[in-house]
């Protein structure tokens, strides 16, 4: 044996250790993964060492008591904020660097907890601004309304009622997103994030504000989109009911460190979680 | 009578004028909200090029308008981009005096290139004179030209707005920057878009009011650019109905205010529309109401 003549000072740190995923999708590259990610603002931590890994086609929950810095979580993932450390890759590809519009091209898309629909817009153009990276057609072709403006319209405005199809709101389709019914406004988001073709679905309080029986159809509807774009969902939630119903995995956030992780059952048993957050879900 | 009909003829020329600028004003503001107080000079740049391809170049009268539309176009992006730009997280009162400073840059930039006296513009337009009622009623062909343009400008850019993607990006970014960000809109380069289709209307603007007025000088753009202005707000700022309504309806009030009370106080009266517009409905005419989130 001769001697080693090189050796390697390359430091080694651990990556997120205890990590699941759905067993269907072990073999599959995971949508997301965060590596120790973090935010400052002015000195106070509002994100810290924030780990996750989800799969292919999970349906993950984040929760936690308001102000654990859950939508921050979020902002990151979009790139809405840029994190002072840590990395995200998304489809394995490192985001560093990406602004909020190369991260919804990299494959994430996200609704909001305070709606943000385009209120003076209809239904129909809200999807279409959704499916606006997909529409090729230049300046000129659109304002000559060349031949292909017109097929492109008429591929965009096919595939804007297919997807609104999904929540039977085809028929709403010219109507403005501003005079839709709070439930309605919200489904549309939904709808809006998913014409941009994502890998990997943000919602961030999606059933707000909906009464039992809407919450019950939008927990089905969840799973009925990741069943049928295969993708993956990361969901902000404050009813339990859908948190525990439909997420695969589950992680807790509080005062903007993760506390825990794991299944439903597991998250339901873990002391440091009941006194965090289900101690306190009256004030939730 | 027909002197009334005159004056309502000309006071729809020159509205129609103000109706162009004041859609450069009213698009900037509807998207990157801000008052870009350079869009004025544009207008006089515009009627310079013009003027050059025209003179000195010996370009045939179309060719010319398009070369003063190209280089306007590329003059608004580049203005946006160095002046406006760097400043999209300033306050609105930094980004106001940079579009102040940034339309004295330009007539000064013009009176070091052509020099502060009055060219003699020639009227590009070739159109014979209309001459109705037996001969009472005279519509140059300038007038003409001019209503015309703007009833073009008015359609294309409403199909523009309402029916191409780019169009509805536009009014998306109008109404929320971050979420349009967030589904996937570059918001820069869509308010780039903006700045060259307002510029190259404004070029077209320069065209026809020195066309119908022909002294052109650095300052030429300023006064109709401020009236255009009144106009867009008048109208209802971000508003493309608005900036049509608003300029014609400036226009008129300004020629049938200067033929039938004075004509020195002309001016005053487009800005007394101003103050009592703001008084009443500071939303403008066709307006939208701000909405503030609960």
């Amino acid at each position: 044996m001769t001697q080693i003549k090189r050796k390697s000072d390359t430091k080694m740190v651990p990556v997120p250790s205890m990590a699941i995923v759905p067993e269907r999708d072990i073999d599959k590259a995971p949508v997301l993964e965060a590596r120790h990610l973090g935010i400052e603002f002015g000195g106070l931590k509002a994100v810290d060492d924030f780990n996750i890994i989800i799969g292919k086609t999970e349906i993950a929950g984040l929760i936690g008591p308001n102000g654990a810095g859950k939508t921050t979580v979020f902002n990151l993932l979009t790139k809405v904020y840029q994190p002072t450390t840590g990395t995200v890759l998304i489809n394995g590809k490192d985001t560093h660097g990406m602004n909020t519009v190369q991260a919804n091209k990299a494959g994430i898309a996200r609704t909001f907890q305070n709606i943000r629909l385009f209120n003076n817009m209809t239904v129909e153009e809200n999807v279409r601004i959704g499916l606006h990276n997909q529409v090729k057609y230049g300046m000129f072709s659109g304002i000559l309304r060349a031949p292909s403006y017109w097929k492109q319209e008429k591929k965009q405005h096919e595939k804007s009622l297919d997807l609104l199809s999904i929540f039977d709101m085809q028929d709403m389709a010219d109507v403005k997103a501003g005079s839709l019914p709070y439930g309605a406004q919200r489904r549309l988001e939904i709808v809006r994030a998913l014409a941009t073709n994502p890998s990997l679905l943000l919602l961030d309080e999606p059933a707000a504000g909906m009464n039992p029986h809407e919450t019950e159809e939008l927990m089905e509807n969840i799973i009925k989109i990741r069943d049928q774009f295969q993708i993956a969902v990361l969901l902000i939630e404050h009813d339990m009911n859908l948190v525990m119903g439909i997420c695969e995995g589950i992680c807790v956030l509080n005062y903007g460190r993760i506390i825990a992780k794991g299944t439903a059952d597991e998250i339901q048993q873990n002391p440091v979680v009941i006194e965090a957050y289900l101690g306190k879900q009256k004030e939730a | 009578m027909i002197s009334f009909l005159s004056h309502l003829v000309n006071g729809i020329s020159l509205g129609s004028v103000y109706a162009i600028i004041a859609l450069g004003y009213s698009m900037v503001y509807g998207i990157a909200k801000m008052l870009n107080f350079a869009h004025g000079d544009v207008i006089m740049v515009g009627a310079y090029i013009t003027f050059c391809a025209t003179q000195y170049w010996g370009l045939p009268p179309v060719v010319s308008v398009l070369a003063a539309m190209l280089v306007c176009t590329v003059l608004g992006v580049v203005i946006e981009r160095l002046a406006y730009k760097p400043l999209r997280a300033a306050t609105s009162l930094a980004v106001l005096i940079t579009a102040i400073g940034m339309s004295y840059f330009l007539q000064n930039a013009a009176q070091l290139i052509w020099g502060a006296n009055p060219k003699s513009f020639p009227s590009v337009i070739t159109l014979p004179t209309l001459s109705l009622m037996g001969g009472q009623l005279l519509i140059s062909g300038e007038t003409m030209v001019t209503v015309l343009a703007n009833v073009i400008i008015m359609i294309v850019l409403t199909i523009f707005t309402s029916k191409t993607k780019m169009g509805r990006a536009m009014r998306a970014v109008s109404e929320d920057k971050g979420a349009a960000e967030l589904m996937g809109i570059n918001v820069n380069a869509t308010i780039s878009l903006t700045f060259a289709i307002g510029s190259a209307l404004a070029a077209v603007a320069g065209v026809l009011l020195c066309s119908a007025y022909p002294a052109l000088m650095p300052t030429t753009g300023s006064m109709p650019g401020i009236k255009a202005f009144t106009a867009a707000v008048f109208g209802g700022i971000g508003s493309i109905p608005g900036a049509l309504v608003g300029g014609l309806l400036l226009g008129v009030i300004e020629i049938l205010g200067k033929a039938y009370i004075s004509m020195e106080l002309g001016d005053a009266f487009v800005f007394a529309v101003l103050i009592i517009v703001l008084l009443v409905k500071p939303t403008g005419l066709l307006g939208k109401k701000v909405h503030e989130k609960v």
